[in-house]
């Protein structure tokens, strides 16, 4: 008991010295905490150029600080009370792994606004929490991949098998499926958020074995320039960011992380006092998943297709899991016509029917 | 240059030992100050965000509390590595020991979640020195037994604990009520087993106090007792040692297995406190940056917290220059290195002296 | 059961994916040789990954990326060279700032180069020999790299055998103080040797960057220089056993991944573990039993000189 009183009044004690921070600021202060590097080229990259298109808009009246490669943790925790110290008005922690953490500090700062992205705790009134729906992008891949194959194999190389990237496969193989019953999905897992040459090996290994199309979870372009080396018979997609330097070909389109509209839109929010508490989970429709241009190596009946999927899904007449799906072992898991809910996709944690990879674990 | 040379003391200079590392600041204060004019940040102000704000600036109520958080796990690691490395043992994958002592530990805290008594965190942390001396052991046996390489063998179970890590995290260890998102319950929710702050001001937790007490303990060890001896005889004189009556074989598993249990103890110590959780990327290179702090602190346990601490300076400053005044985290890193550089460069000072060619002895 | 796999496509792609870590063996082989333990090999790697990638794409030429990534690597051992042989500092945590210091300075030079293509490096062309049932495209399908990295465990393995200053780098690194009473100059030869390992750390950057992923993003190595120091370990210090290491650990890193592919059911966290697990095991059979005192490391690894007459 005691020990918590401690730990209350400590608490009390950095909020009125930041309480006192704020009031001398006229300038909002939207910080910004990366997992990777800015120069990371996908994940950390792509919310960075967030946030500097906060700036962009909001000009004199914000002010934009980060801080890049945040360990998870500790680490983390402290970064962010240094932030909400330093005069922070609202903290956009942009990895799934500060979830306790940022609401560990929104407890100690109920002054300052937390947004994290990817979790689902919103343990106090001013934590909100926002994601993206990159599994529709993945629809949209998976009808090109579906269509294009040739050799029927086509391939996903995710990081480590988490509900984020067991959903984008699931998606990306009923939609290929959809289009072509004979394709076959090979799945490799990096067990590494980061490692080029790794994933350079791991798309080599799968064009080895006759896989022709390749998407990858993991984010650099490494996938991409071994497929450009097989002269146009492998093709890839771009991930996180449009990765154009691919085009036409093997780069055949892209899923691109746009995070501009809703940080502008947050930032905006509190600038304007009107800031709640909120749980996003956007996609195509908002503008946060946008599709990369797709090339003319793609046929003109199969671009239609996928941009139908696209339209349908920006216009919210379709939901890449509509019933009926089974799950992998063939039990029922939605019903012809229903639609996933949102809790089972963020804890997605089995494949649908038809992938003959197992799930790890 | 070639006008002078160098002439080895009889005895290391006490004055040069305590006034190189001030020399040292000092120097990478200026180079470092170059870098950061060059990458055009106010000099003055970076070093001062680096050195002086978190010891002496507007929150150093708070980051001087974490400076033991980060120093805590560093210095406890390498004081166990510093008898193995003055024995000549080259165990250099404590950070996969530390990985493996936070699993060990944690698996016997979730184990009997929610069972409140207080044995349970006891009970953990023998667990979690356990885990890091049994995972220590493998090299170790393989070179009494086999005569396998310490360092190969110790290096490689790095990746191979990573791997069991992200096991852990979306496997065996994953928190049931986490809606199939990877990683392990929060300890700071099951207080049992929490590691909570004992002076939260001081950022001291069990984790500070085993790591003061090691020190204490590395002092006299050395200093007082037979091992000591036996360690730093087998280090300098291989061969006397032996006719000392020496066994290396034992030697070699007392170093490596005490660099283990110390690791694991950092490990559990952490998962339980700072860091709260299993996950994927728990580990940030405590194991690694600990050689550096061994080497800083030459090998000696009272060396080593000065230099544990300073890292631990060198982190947060570095942070607080990240985010304040917009320095890529390159930036600090290349600081680190060159601070690092300089501290040994000057150590020449306290073991020779600099004579001009020609004077007298 | 290994339906998919076609044994001369893992041969080919093994010898592919070996390549930095061979070359950045090979190098601090030499290095360690000579009595020389540096554990900054990660740190040259980056700089010559970085250091390559830009020359390469501003000269248009991937030679000339080859050639700058070296000199990269080369560069920041001079740093390394200044410290332990100079001023006499501790050679491991200098290897190891070396490493943290070449991360940072990398990221910094290579900020405007994030993003961009690097020229193309082409496969020798050995004309119809590739064409030859499996030996075709084994032997003869691979960019210039990969046979320099041949060439070089030859060339190291017959300087060390058969030349004189093979034998008098030998002789630095097992015995310092014979050596310089015998006239040579111990901290010269040392010097020349961190040189060519930093070159050679440099090279395998700069493949990585230049060939295997081919791109710039921070920390592009992700660790293939620690695997690199453990080869030369694993080889006991001997060339064509680094060659066999690095050709095992590069071989079954890629044989996972198509083993996955294949979907042979293994569990993938086994795979994944398995190029590391299997390293330890074939280093213990191979370092228990015969042979045992053949095994052992020079004798002044990780020692200063300091002449004192």
């Amino acid at each position: 008991m005691k020990r918590r009183q401690l730990l209350a009044t400590g608490a009390l004690g950095l909020s009125l010295a930041f309480g006192g921070a704020a009031m001398a600021q006229d300038k909002t202060k939207a910080c910004f905490v990366y997992v990777g590097p800015i120069g990371d080229m996908g994940y950390s990259f792509q919310h960075h150029q967030g946030a500097l298109a906060v700036q962009e808009k909001f000009g004199d009246k914000v002010e934009v600080t980060w801080q890049e490669s945040v360990p998870e943790g500790a680490d983390a925790e402290r970064v962010l009370t240094q932030m909400a110290l330093g005069g922070c008005n609202i903290i956009f922690t942009t990895s799934f792994g500060y979830m306790d953490a940022t609401n560990a500090v929104a407890k100690k700062f109920p002054d300052v606004k937390f947004e994290h992205a990817t979790g689902f705790k919103r343990e106090s009134p001013n934590v909100a929490t926002y994601n993206a729906r990159f599994y529709e992008g993945r629809a949209v891949q998976g009808t090109i991949a579906g269509m294009m194959t040739k050799t029927n194999k086509i391939g996903y190389i995710g990081s480590f098998p988490i509900p984020e990237v067991v959903m984008g496969i699931n998606s990306y193989y009923l939609h290929a499926k959809k289009v072509n019953p004979d394709v076959e999905l090979s799945v490799i897992w990096a067990m590494t958020w980061f490692d080029p040459a790794k994933e350079a090996d791991a798309a080599r290994a799968m064009i080895d074995q006759g896989v022709d199309v390749i998407a990858a979870h993991t984010d650099s372009t490494a996938p991409l320039a071994e497929a450009a080396k097989t002269g146009g018979k492998v093709i890839g997609f771009g991930q996180a960011s449009d990765m154009a330097e691919y085009k036409p070909s093997p780069r055949v389109s892209s899923i691109i992380d746009n995070w501009a509209p809703y940080y502008i839109e947050r930032v905006g929010a509190v600038i304007d006092g009107t800031w709640e508490q909120s749980d996003t989970w956007s996609g195509i429709p908002e503008g946060v998943v946008e599709i990369g241009e797709i090339t003319e190596a793609v046929p003109a009946e199969v671009k239609a297709a996928a941009e139908k999927v696209r339209d349908e899904i920006a216009a919210g007449t379709y939901h890449p899991f509509t019933g009926p799906i089974n799950k992998q072992d063939g039990s029922p898991w939605l019903a012809e016509g229903q639609t996933a809910p949102d809790g089972d996709l963020l804890g997605m944690n089995f494949f649908v029917e038809g992938i003959k990879d197992a799930m790890p674990q | 240059m070639a006008m002078l040379r160098l002439e080895r003391r009889p005895t290391p200079s006490q004055f040069w030992s305590r006034a190189t590392p001030l020399l040292a600041v000092a120097l990478t204060m200026v180079a470092g100050g170059i870098m950061f004019a060059v990458l055009g940040k106010n000099p003055v102000t970076a070093i001062r965000t680096i050195f002086w704000d978190p010891l002496f600036g507007e929150f150093a109520w708070y980051l001087r509390g974490q400076l033991l958080v980060k120093a805590g796990p560093l210095i406890l690691i390498a004081v166990g590595l510093s008898m193995g490395f003055r024995a000549g043992i080259w165990n250099i994958g404590a950070e996969g020991q530390y990985i493996m002592g936070a699993i060990a530990g944690a698996a016997v805290g979730l184990a009997v979640y929610p069972v409140e008594t207080r044995w349970i965190f006891p009970l953990m942390v023998v667990a979690g020195a356990f885990g890091g001396w049994l995972w220590a052991m493998i090299p170790a046996v393989l070179k009494t037994r086999f005569n396998t390489n310490e360092i190969l063998v110790s290096l490689m179970l790095v990746y191979v604990a990573q791997t069991v890590l992200a096991m852990a995290s979306t496997g065996f260890l994953r928190n049931p009520q986490g809606a199939g998102f990877p990683g392990s319950r929060n300890f700071s929710n099951y207080p049992a087993a929490h590691n909570d702050w004992l002076i939260e001001s001081a950022g001291l937790h069990w984790g500070g106090i085993a790591a003061l007490m090691a020190v204490a303990a590395g002092y006299v060890l050395l200093q007082r007792h037979i091992l000591g001896f036996q360690i730093k005889l087998s280090g300098q004189a291989p061969r006397a040692a032996r006719f000392a009556g020496v066994n290396p074989e034992r030697l070699v598993l007392i170093c490596m297995g005490l660099a283990g249990a110390l690791a694991g103890l950092a490990g559990v110590f952490e998962v339980t406190g700072p860091a709260g959780q299993i996950s994927i990327d728990f580990n940030v290179g405590y194991g690694f940056t600990a050689i550096i702090v061994a080497f800083l602190g030459r090998l000696n346990p009272v060396g080593i917290l000065f230099a544990g601490l300073l890292m631990a300076l060198t982190y947060i400053g570095g942070e607080m220059a990240s985010t304040n005044l917009g320095l890529p985290s390159a930036a600090i890193q290349a600081f680190q290195g060159m601070l690092l550089f300089f501290l040994l460069a000057c150590d020449l000072l306290t073991n020779y002296r600099i004579r001009l060619k020609g004077e007298a002895r | 059961m290994f339906g998919g796999i076609d044994p001369a496509l893992l041969i080919a792609a093994l010898m592919v994916a070996s390549v930095p870590i061979l070359l950045a063996a090979v190098g601090e082989l030499v290095v360690e040789r000579a009595g020389v333990l540096n554990l900054g090999v990660e740190g040259m790697m980056i700089m010559g990954a970085v250091v390559g990638f830009i020359a390469a794409v501003e000269s248009g030429s991937p030679l000339a990326g080859f050639v700058g990534g070296a000199l990269g690597g080369a560069g920041l051992s001079l740093l390394f060279m200044l410290l332990t042989q100079v001023m006499q500092a501790n050679q491991v945590a200098s290897g190891l700032a070396l490493t943290l210091f070449g991360q940072g300075l990398s990221s910094l030079l290579g900020q405007g180069y994030v993003g961009v293509k690097p020229p193309h490096t082409g496969a020798v062309p050995f004309g119809p020999l590739v064409d030859i049932p499996f030996l075709g495209r084994v032997l003869f399908g691979h960019d210039p790299l990969v046979y320099l990295s041949v060439i070089m465990v030859a060339a190291v393995w017959a300087m060390l055998k058969f030349s004189r200053a093979g034998l008098i780098l030998r002789a630095v690194g097992e015995n310092h103080e014979a050596a310089h009473a015998l006239g040579y100059k111990v901290v010269g030869i040392r010097c020349l040797a961190i040189l060519f390992g930093g070159a050679m750390a440099g090279l395998g950057g700069a493949y990585v960057s230049l060939v295997r992923v081919p791109q710039w993003v921070d920390g592009i190595t992700a660790g293939a220089g620690w695997i690199a120091l453990a080869i030369v370990v694993f080889a006991s210090w001997k060339p064509w056993r680094a060659l066999l290491g690095a050709w095992l650990f590069g071989g079954i890193s890629v044989l996972q991944l198509n083993l996955q592919a294949a979907r042979i059911g293994i569990p993938v966290e086994y795979l994944s573990m398995s190029p590391y697990v299997i390293t330890i095991l074939v280093l213990v059979v191979m370092s228990s039993g015969r042979g045992r005192a053949a095994l052992s490391a020079p004798a002044c690894l990780g020692q200063n000189f300091h002449a004192t007459s």
